[in-house]
Parts: structure tokens; C-alpha cells; sequence
């Protein structure tokens, strides 16, 4: 297949093309931040954002959804939610991709959720490779998400005055109808070679051993001193769980309108970190602790997940480190542990 | 005579995408069993079962309150198209159930998880040892093995409550007090001046009990603090560890393993449990 190059004087076109028939979601800049947003204006779409505060997920699994919807509580009628549009995201960071590949798998295994598959199925990513990390608490290229070759219907890469534009899926070419694209020149092709080559070494390792050792060292770690340590530092304030592009565990409650007959029973996002989280009717709370607590989300990232759905549950995008008020970092987490396994034998 | 078909309300909510949409069930009837706890008899749908197995648990909707996991308290082999939950009024859901009676409607989904695999305790020694409300999910597969009591060797139940006023379904524990091929021992933590019993905790029956180790399947399910007395009391017995099954309680909130509440390290006791093996949970920090 022919390279594509879609240049960027072009971009806001082919927004404008999509947004007649899709819902649109991409990065757009919100009061000194980037966020997903429902894009309205091409102009708003800023492909050149560093990262955002929530990842795309929301477009997936969104904060808030309605299960179903009900007239009159005490007659039991219910009925099913209203149909999503078909979406486009548009501007997603490879970290994300790898991520939305993850929900993918859960969602799809062993009993496959309807809201989140029928929601998926219509929705269509344009990811987009990093050329330059995002800041200093990203650490994509430790985990292997740096770059990605599976999981996007179109992939671009900025080349300079265009983007260079790789066709994921059968899909993706449909909706490159929409661009107005031109096939690459020979020196287009090379000049993507050398961004590509040229953006590794700009990207730190910040993982002090190799991710595949993750698993097994959180393995040694059941018993290590370090989760106590985090939970005498961690406000339980859910902040980590809440901008975490790969955590997907929810609630779910009824809303009941003022005459007590209609509602809707909504599932919304959950966190772990929460005291009631494992607590049962009786009062009962099999993680009371806040070193349980990190304990479970740390190993779900690094270990739980993996052995679950064979993809590890942490991308390195770094918005949890961005977001926790007191500084307790994947990167630091696992660090640690690492060394106190050289050093003292145990983690 | 013209044979209906009955669909199975898991096949049917998988098959229809209707895993999060409970169907409506009717209460057939209500037993009050103490100041707590009542056992509601429950019918599906026409054309519907619950086709449910011992140790499986139900989702149970009141619109507007919310959902919450019950265990199943009937035997499949007495199902007569309805299955029986004994709750207890401890959350705003339970609270709502027990305002129901005869004719209300109520949602359910499931039925979810693993039950006993009791086809393989056939022709074994079985001792029971439901503490509390454990006797509600333990119920299901007792009745099920005193249906079909020749296919296993002794039947014991060591049940303890807190006291007289907590001891559930009494006249059930008569019926099997009085049957000859089973071996019953009720105790409470507290006597009144009504009880003629045993007291004391319920490990202190075990000092009582011998057993065959090597072919006796032990089944307890209890409040939390209980599983670690009980396993010890086991142990002392030398039954073995994959021998010996734990029913536990979480909080599921979608039964289908995604919601992560009733997660127990990379276990999700939904899918997994919430019936385990000994053997299963020795490893899994958080289990008990």
C-alpha cells in the first residue's frame, strides 16, 4: 500500500469532512491543559498537545453511563439505553493505543460487555507517534509503548509540512475518503524513516531494569515494606485511578427521579483506592488499609492484568504520577522496589 | 401433552446482550426467620429458569435503591420452577427486599459464579460447617445432598449462631435433627434462658466430631473472622487442603468479572469463586 501524506493546511478539512458524519473527539487546549473534548470547530483539534488529563478512554468507557433507563419503579419496565453515534477519535498518543487495546480484551473476554463493545464498534482511532517525550514523568519507552503497529485504523506521523499516514485497517482506508490525501514522494518516504529513527534517542528509559522483569519482581513483592510506606504517604483521594488510561473497574448505582418512578441504573467509574471499594454489607473490608490498597493498584498494573488478559496494565503515560498530590510514582514505585531487591535481597 | 422448552436466564441475558438488564421475578411468598433475615420464594418469567447450581448467587435489583449479590439458598433439585433467597436487612437494597411480599416484583440477573462441584463429593464424607448467615448459600447444597442421600457417606452440619433469636431456618434444622443418616450439632455464642443447647463458638463442636480425613469433603462458609478458626479446627483433623471448600462473600456490583470489587489479587471471585477450594485461595493475599 502507498504511503499517504495528508498536509497539514489539510487537517482541518478532513476534521470538517468527518464531522458530518461522526462524532468527533480529540485533544483541544482547556485553561493551560490539554483534554479530550467533543471537537465542534476544526480549528479546536491540537495535534501538537504534550498529553492530557484524562486519556481517551471517556470516548470508550465514559465516567458515567446509563445501563438502562425505567418508567415506574414498582412494574419493573425497563428499557435499554439510546444508541451511541458513530465516533472518531482523533489524535490518540500510542501509550492511549496500547491502552484501548487492553479495555479492548477485557471488555471482549469471557462475558463481553454490550455498552462498551457496541460503543467500540463504532468508533473509530487516529492515533498519532510521539516525537518528543511529553514531559518528565512519562516513561513510554520503558513500557514498550513508545510505538505501536496494530490497534489504530489510521496512524500519523508529523514529517514536517505533513503528516505521514499509515492505514491500520479496512476501515481506516474508507476514511481516508475523507482526506484530501496525496500518495508520498520518494523523499516524503525517507524523511518518515528519519523521524522515526531519529525520536528514539530523544526518549528516556527511566525504568532502572527491563519491563519484562516487572512481573516477576512484583512477585517477590507481596510482603515488601514499600506499600506500608505508601500508604502512610497516600490521601486515598482516587486522583491515580481517575486519569489512568487502562483502569476500568466501575460502580453501579440507580438515579430515581423526584417521583420515585423513573430512573436510570448508571454505571461510573470506581477506584480501588477508595475505602469502600472491597467492602461488603456487613461492614467488612478485605483492603482496609491503605498500603492494601496501593498494594492491589500497583500489582494490578505490573502483574494482576498481565496474568488476566497477557497485556501489562500500566502504558507509562504518566498521568497518575502527574496527578498524585503526593508524588507516589509508578517510576518510583517499581524503582524501588527493584533496588532494594539488588541491595537487600528482598523488595 | 405439549412440552415447553425452558430458557436458562444466563443463556438468555448472554445471548440477548442483557448481561446489565435484570428480568422482572415475582415473590411467590415470604418466611420471616428472624428479626433480620427472610426467605423470599421467587418465579421467573414464563418460559424461564434459573437452572442455578449450589453455591451460585443471584443479582437482585430493586429499581431505584439499586442492586445487591445474593446466594441462592434452594437446592436445584427442589426448584418446582422457583428458587429461594434468604436475606438479610443489612443495606438499602436488603432493607427494600424486606418491604416486599406475596405478588411484588423484583429484578434479577444471574445466576453468576462457580458452585459446589458436588458431583464430585459423591460417595464421600461431607461436613458442613455454616456459621451465621452461611447456612443460606450452605443450605442449597445440603438440600441437595439429602435429595440424592445415598450417592454420599456421612452427612455431618456443625452450625453456630451468636445466639437462639439468629438461628436460621429452625424448622429445617429439626427435619434434619430428626433423620437418622444425618449428624447435626447447632451451637451459639450465647445461650438465653430458652436454650438447652450447645454454647460456646462455633469451633468448639469440632472437639466432639471424628471424622475420616482422607475421605471427607468439608464445606464452611461464615462471616469473615470465622474461616480462620474453622480452617485451623480442619487442619487439626488432617483434612486435606483441596478438600476443604470456602464459599466467600464480596461485594459483586456486575457479576460477569469487569467491575473489580470482588477481585482478590488476579482472581475475580465472581467468575472464579465465590466457591473455592482451600488448595485455590492458599496463595492469594486477601482471600480471607
Amino acid at each position: 500500500m502507498s504511503l499517504a501524506i495528508l498536509r497539514k493546511q489539510d487537517v482541518p478539512n478532513f476534521v470538517r469532512n468527518l464531522l458530518r458524519v461522526y462524532h468527533v473527539g480529540g485533544p483541544v487546549a482547556t485553561d493551560g491543559h490539554f483534554s479530550f473534548k467533543t471537537i465542534r470547530d476544526p480549528a479546536e483539534l491540537r495535534l501538537d498537545y504534550p498529553t492530557t488529563i484524562l486519556p481517551p478512554k471517556k470516548f470508550l468507557l465514559p465516567p458515567k453511563e446509563t445501563l438502562f433507563e425505567f418508567e415506574n419503579a414498582q412494574e419493573f419496565q425497563i428499557k435499554p439505553p439510546r444508541l451511541e453515534p458513530r465516533t472518531v477519535i482523533f489524535g490518540v498518543h500510542t501509550c492511549d493505543l496500547h491502552a484501548v487495546r487492553l479495555l479492548d480484551h477485557v471488555f471482549d473476554t469471557g462475558h463481553a460487555d454490550p455498552y462498551y463493545n457496541n460503543r467500540r464498534r463504532k468508533t473509530l482511532v487516529i492515533s498519532i507517534e510521539c516525537l518528543t517525550p511529553c514531559d518528565e514523568h512519562s516513561f513510554c519507552k520503558s513500557m514498550g509503548t513508545l510505538s505501536a503497529d496494530e490497534g489504530y485504523d489510521l496512524h500519523l506521523t508529523d514529517i514536517g509540512e505533513g503528516y505521514a499516514i499509515d492505514v491500520g485497517t479496512e476501515a481506516g482506508q474508507k476514511l481516508l475518503e475523507h482526506a484530501p490525501v496525496k500518495d508520498a514522494t520518494p523523499a516524503e518516504i525517507q524523511k518518515l524513516n528519519a523521524t522515526l529513527s531519529e525520536k528514539w534517542p530523544r526518549f528516556p528509559y527511566r525504568l532502572d531494569f527491563d519491563v519484562s522483569d516487572l512481573p516477576s519482581l512484583l512477585n517477590m513483592s507481596m510482603q515488601s515494606p514499600v506499600w506500608n510506606e505508601l500508604g502512610e504517604r497516600c490521601l486515598a483521594c482516587a486522583s491515580c485511578t481517575n486519569v489512568c488510561p487502562t483502569c476500568f473497574c466501575f460502580d453501579v448505582r440507580d438515579e430515581i427521579g423526584l417521583d420515585m418512578q423513573r430512573g436510570q441504573r448508571v454505571r461510573n467509574w470506581d477506584s480501588c483506592q477508595l475505602d469502600e471499594f472491597a467492602t461488603v454489607a456487613g461492614g467488612h473490608n478485605f483492603r482496609k488499609s491503605k498500603a492494601l490498597r496501593q498494594r492491589h493498584r500497583f500489582m494490578r498494573k505490573g502483574k494482576y492484568i498481565l496474568e488476566t488478559h497477557h497485556f501489562l496494565g500500566c502504558v507509562g503515560c504518566g498521568r497518575c504520577a502527574r496527578a498524585c498530590l503526593v508524588n507516589i510514582t509508578p517510576v518510583g514505585v517499581f524503582n524501588e522496589l527493584y533496588h532494594r531487591k539488588e541491595v537487600g535481597g528482598q523488595p | 401433552m405439549i412440552e415447553t422448552k425452558e430458557k436458562s436466564l444466563a443463556q438468555y441475558a448472554e445471548t440477548e446482550n442483557r448481561l446489565f438488564m435484570p428480568v422482572s421475578a415475582k415473590i411467590k411468598s415470604v418466611v420471616p426467620l428472624t428479626a433480620l433475615e427472610k426467605v423470599f420464594t421467587i418465579e421467573l418469567p414464563k418460559g424461564m429458569s434459573l437452572d442455578h447450581r449450589p453455591g451460585q448467587f443471584v443479582e437482585v435489583s430493586m429499581l431505584g435503591t439499586g442492586e445487591a449479590p445474593i446466594s441462592i439458598s434452594s437446592s436445584p433439585s427442589r426448584s418446582n420452577g422457583t428458587f429461594e433467597l434468604c436475606v438479610r436487612k443489612v443495606g438499602d437494597v436488603t432493607q427494600a427486599i424486606h418491604n416486599l411480599g406475596p405478588g411484588d416484583k423484583l429484578g434479577v440477573r444471574g445466576p453468576f459464579g462457580h458452585g459446589f462441584p458436588y458431583e464430585k463429593f459423591r460417595g464421600k464424607d461431607i461436613l458442613f460447617a455454616p456459621g451465621g448467615l452461611g447456612l443460606a448459600p450452605l443450605r442449597s447444597l445440603i438440600n441437595q445432598v439429602l435429595d440424592e442421600r445415598a450417592l454420599y457417606g456421612r452427612v455431618l452440619i456443625l452450625y453456630g449462631a451468636r445466639n437462639p433469636s439468629e438461628l436460621l431456618f429452625k424448622d429445617e434444622l429439626e427435619t434434619w435433627r430428626k433423620r437418622e443418616d444425618v449428624e447435626l450439632m447447632v451451637t451459639v455464642d450465647r445461650g438465653d434462658e430458652t436454650w438447652k443447647g450447645h454454647t460456646g463458638v462455633i469451633t468448639t463442636l469440632f472437639k466432639g466430631v471424628s471424622v475420616n480425613p482422607r475421605n471427607t469433603i468439608a464445606i464452611t462458609c461464615g462471616p469473615p473472622v470465622m474461616y480462620k478458626f474453622v480452617l485451623m479446627e480442619l487442619f487439626g483433623k488432617g483434612i486435606l487442603e483441596g478438600n476443604i471448600y470456602l464459599s466467600l462473600e464480596r461485594r459483586m456490583k456486575c457479576g460477569i468479572g469487569k467491575c473489580g470489587h470482588c477481585q482478590i489479587n488476579s482472581v475475580y471471585a465472581c467468575q472464579s469463586g465465590p466457591v473455592f477450594s482451600y488448595r485455590e485461595l492458599k496463595g492469594l493475599e486477601e482471600a480471607l
